[in-house]
């Protein structure tokens, strides 16, 4: 049967067909969608979110020792957290077979940095496979299980975020029946890397290597094209698509299993052309080997060294190549001369509250990865610099003990929280700090699309749980002054920030109000701006809430997007805005 | 359907919330009912946040890019009037824009004085084609609001080469069952309103 499907329903729909029984994965765009529909296998597939993509790993490393077939998802910058265990488990090996699919994200759409996780491959020795539709999605995700289990390493399955939210047609296939029986065998010296034994796994490590690379030249995941002889190409992944396109005449080597590098097979295709181009997004990492094999090659000299790859980029490079000028298409309309449209704080959010309170005060935030982290633009201006998860927390401590003058705040979501954020709390307990940490609670792990986390009480399956208290865990950190507040309640808001900025100690200020787009209801009636009573002093614009429409000086709601929070409400001296009655909606 | 070579591409774009999935999602379940080979991109996370957003859509006997490049798009769908600006570029000179005239404020007009230009003029000048339709009265009108963007979807269905019975059963196939008479009444509203462009 053949059914339209993203590269992450594919890659789910593929560690179903192969049997899997266990996922762990913490949410981050692009890969998030793969464990939320993984999760729709109901009771096949065990699926859970975990706190963290280290934690996630190690749960699935857990799971693989037992016997288990199990995949492990996350956004390329969750495999920085989740090295540690990756770059041991690699030398301790799996039982089941253990795959970690890892999406990049080129050109940063809704990432901090641009990785190519590819290096981490090689950092771990560990073999990397790279789909270049949701059919290959699919189909390599089944080979990486075999491979995983043939050669006892974890495999990566690398996506970026053109495969994993672009939808191709796709031919489904059955769930292998494993039949598998569930029994974690007592064997230390292959699962303690203790320097006795590790330093075996290192030797048996090189060994494994020149096995899968041995593999990696005869697999059907790799593929030679012939057709012309005057050039070839060699790409991978998402940039094989435009070469189909901009290079329609070319022989090419698309690559599925890219690392440990298929040596005779890359030595083999150079030999069948005159010239070899190598296309690959994000680092030259092919090209480097290629050329390290004495091939000689084009690559990094035609192509832009970071940022997406695109049909009019590898236009350029052929122009380039061809020794020709490549104009682009000429602009038809300045579209600088528009007003940019930035995403911003979605209308009633309560996290607006909160970071409207802070510009009252001269402070330095450091903030966090989420949604609240829109709060750095204009006009809230109120998120001075972000660095990773958790760091909001423990980049405020360090910049008190360095004798910063001002107060500091620091911002973490809820889910961030509980990812990264309870160790860096300790330390400003333990180490005497006395910052105030502001935890924006919206009871959702939002801009990843609204996923489950240990504070919610349910699962990812559904299953109602314990919901843990961020407070009580503020409280176990050592924080005597836990307070939460409503940031919807602009006074209550102001007073906590001024009595916990006033202490000499660490407190934690919880600000809780669940998201309105996850609730699917508006917070209360819409409101409306009555202009008798408005004196155009702009106040409420301060709280860049988009509902608020001013268009020369004429300022009103639009009420198809008042999600009726009543904020702006309180910012109006004027008392010009209020619900709209019931009366007056009909 | 014709079996060229031909590969049909077309941009969705609009502000996030405003409808553009549904509308990608009609397409190309439409060019799945004929057969032909479909790929699609659309753009989740940060964007979605009331930023400005984009799907993309191409199809024919075989499709390797998921993405439009620029100057390849038969038609562009806006929803929302300024961002046809934005995105004018991926339209070939000789292809479709069918335009919302709905407009939605930036927060940087509201709060940081960049200005709302007065669309129609620019649009005129910037697409040889254009169907500028006031999509949101029209659906408001059929009695359902949120169909605006399948009115605009009847508009550029006409100006493709899917036979037109194609795109009411894809309608049938993406919309709940009790919506289905009002978008089919919205679609058939925007193949009325752009037989002349």
């Amino acid at each position: 049967m053949s059914v339209l499907l993203s590269g992450n329903e594919a890659l789910a729909r593929g560690a179903y067909e192969s049997g899997v029984t266990t996922a762990f994965g913490y949410p981050g765009t692009p890969s998030t969608e793969i464990l939320e529909n993984l999760a729709k296998f109901g009771s096949a597939v065990y699926c859970e979110w975990s706190p963290n993509e280290k934690v996630a790993l190690e749960a699935a490393v857990g799971a693989s020792l037992a016997g288990a077939r199990v995949i492990v998802t996350m956004k390329h910058v969750g495999l920085n957290v989740a090295a540690d265990p990756l770059l041991t488990l690699a030398y301790i090996g799996v039982e089941g077979g253990l795959v970690l699919c890892v999406a990049d994200d080129p050109g940063q759409h809704s990432s901090q940095t641009e990785q190519d996780t590819r290096q981490y491959a090689r950092l771990a020795k560990v073999p990397i496979l790279e789909p270049a539709d949701s059919q290959e999605a699919l189909d390599f995700m089944r080979a990486a299980m075999d491979i995983s289990e043939k050669f006892r390493t974890p495999v990566i399955v690398r996506s970026t975020t053109r495969i994993s939210h672009s939808r191709s047609l796709v031919e489904i296939g059955e769930r292998i029946d494993l039949q598998r029986e569930i029994a974690f065998q007592k064997d230390p010296s292959r699962h303690c890397p203790l320097p006795v034994w590790g330093r075996k796994m290192r030797q048996a490590l090189e060994q494994r290597q020149s096995s899968m690379a041995e593999e990696a030249d005869a697999t059907t995941l790799n593929r030679c094209e012939i057709r012309s002889a005057k050039l070839g190409i060699i790409t991978a992944s998402i940039a094989y698509q435009y070469v189909r396109e901009v290079f329609p005449e070319a022989s090419v080597l698309k690559l599925g299993w890219s690392f440990p590098f298929p040596d005779n097979l890359l030595r083999s295709f150079a030999e069948q052309v005159q010239q070899v181009i190598v296309v690959e997004e994000l680092d030259n990492f092919l090209e480097e080997h290629i050329r390290s094999l004495g091939v000689e090659c084009h690559g990094r000299d035609l192509l832009p060294p970071c940022g997406e790859l695109s049909v009019p980029k590898l236009l350029a490079a052929k122009a380039r190549w061809e020794g020709k000028d490549y104009h682009s298409l000429p602009q038809r309309f300045a579209t600088d001369t528009l007003p940019a449209r930035p995403p911003v704080f979605c209308p009633g959010c309560p996290h607006r509250g909160l970071f409207y309170g802070l510009t009252k005060f001269d402070v330095v935030v450091t903030g966090d990865i989420g949604c609240y982290s829109l709060a750095v633009f204009p006009p809230l201006n109120r998120t001075d610099v972000i660095l990773c998860m958790g760091g909001g927390i423990s980049m405020a401590h360090g910049l008190e003990k360095a004798g910063e003058k001002r107060k500091i705040v620091g911002v973490v979501g809820d889910s961030t929280f509980f990812h990264s954020g309870i160790t860096g709390l300790l330390d400003i307990v333990y180490n005497r700090g006395t910052t105030t940490i502001v935890v924006v609670d919206n009871r959702t792990t939002a801009m990843t699309g609204h996923q489950d986390h240990p504070g919610t009480g349910r699962t990812l399956q559904g299953e109602e749980t314990i919901a843990v208290s961020i407070e009580d865990i503020g409280r176990a950190c050592g924080v005597r002054r836990v307070r939460t507040v409503n940031p919807y309640n602009l006074t209550e808001v102001h007073t906590a920030l001024s009595e916990e900025l006033a202490a000499a100690e660490p407190s934690l200020i919880i600000s809780r109000a669940p998201c309105p787009l996850q609730e699917r209801k508006p917070v209360g009636p819409c409101h409306r701006i009555d202009p008798q009573k408005c004196r155009r002093c702009r106040a409420c614009l301060k709280l860049g809430c988009p509902a608020i429409e001013n268009e020369q000086g004429v300022i009103r709601i639009n009420p198809l997007l008042c999600a009726g929070c009543g904020t702006c409400a309180e910012v109006c001296k004027f008392q010009a805005i209020a619900p709209i009655s019931q009366e007056e909606s009909k | 359907m014709t079996t060229s070579q031909k590969i049909t591409s077309i941009v969705l774009v609009g502000v996030g919330g405003q409808g553009i999935l549904l509308a990608s999602e009609v397409c190309a379940r439409a060019a799945m009912l004929c057969g032909l080979q479909v790929k699609a991109n659309e753009v989740h996370g940060m964007a979605q946040r009331g930023g400005s957003v984009i799907a993309q859509i191409r199809f024919g006997q075989e499709v390797h890019s998921p993405l439009v490049a620029e100057g390849m798009a038969d038609a562009l769908l806006a929803l929302e009037a300024i961002e046809a600006l934005r995105f004018h570029q991926f339209l070939r000179l000789d292809g479709l824009a069918v335009v919302s005239t709905q407009r939605v404020i930036p927060i940087t007009v509201s709060s940081g004085g960049a200005v709302y230009p007065e669309p129609e003029a620019l649009l005129r000048q910037t697409f040889n084609r254009l169907a500028y339709i006031d999509a949101l009265a029209e659906a408001s009108a059929l009695g359902e609001p949120r169909a605006a963007n399948i009115v605009l979807l009847g508009g550029l269905a006409r100006h493709l080469e899917l036979p037109l019975a194609v795109w009411e059963d894809a309608l049938a196939l993406c919309v709940k069952a009790k919506a289905l008479t009002s978008n089919i009444a919205a679609f058939r509203r925007g193949l009325a309103l752009t037989e002349n462009c």
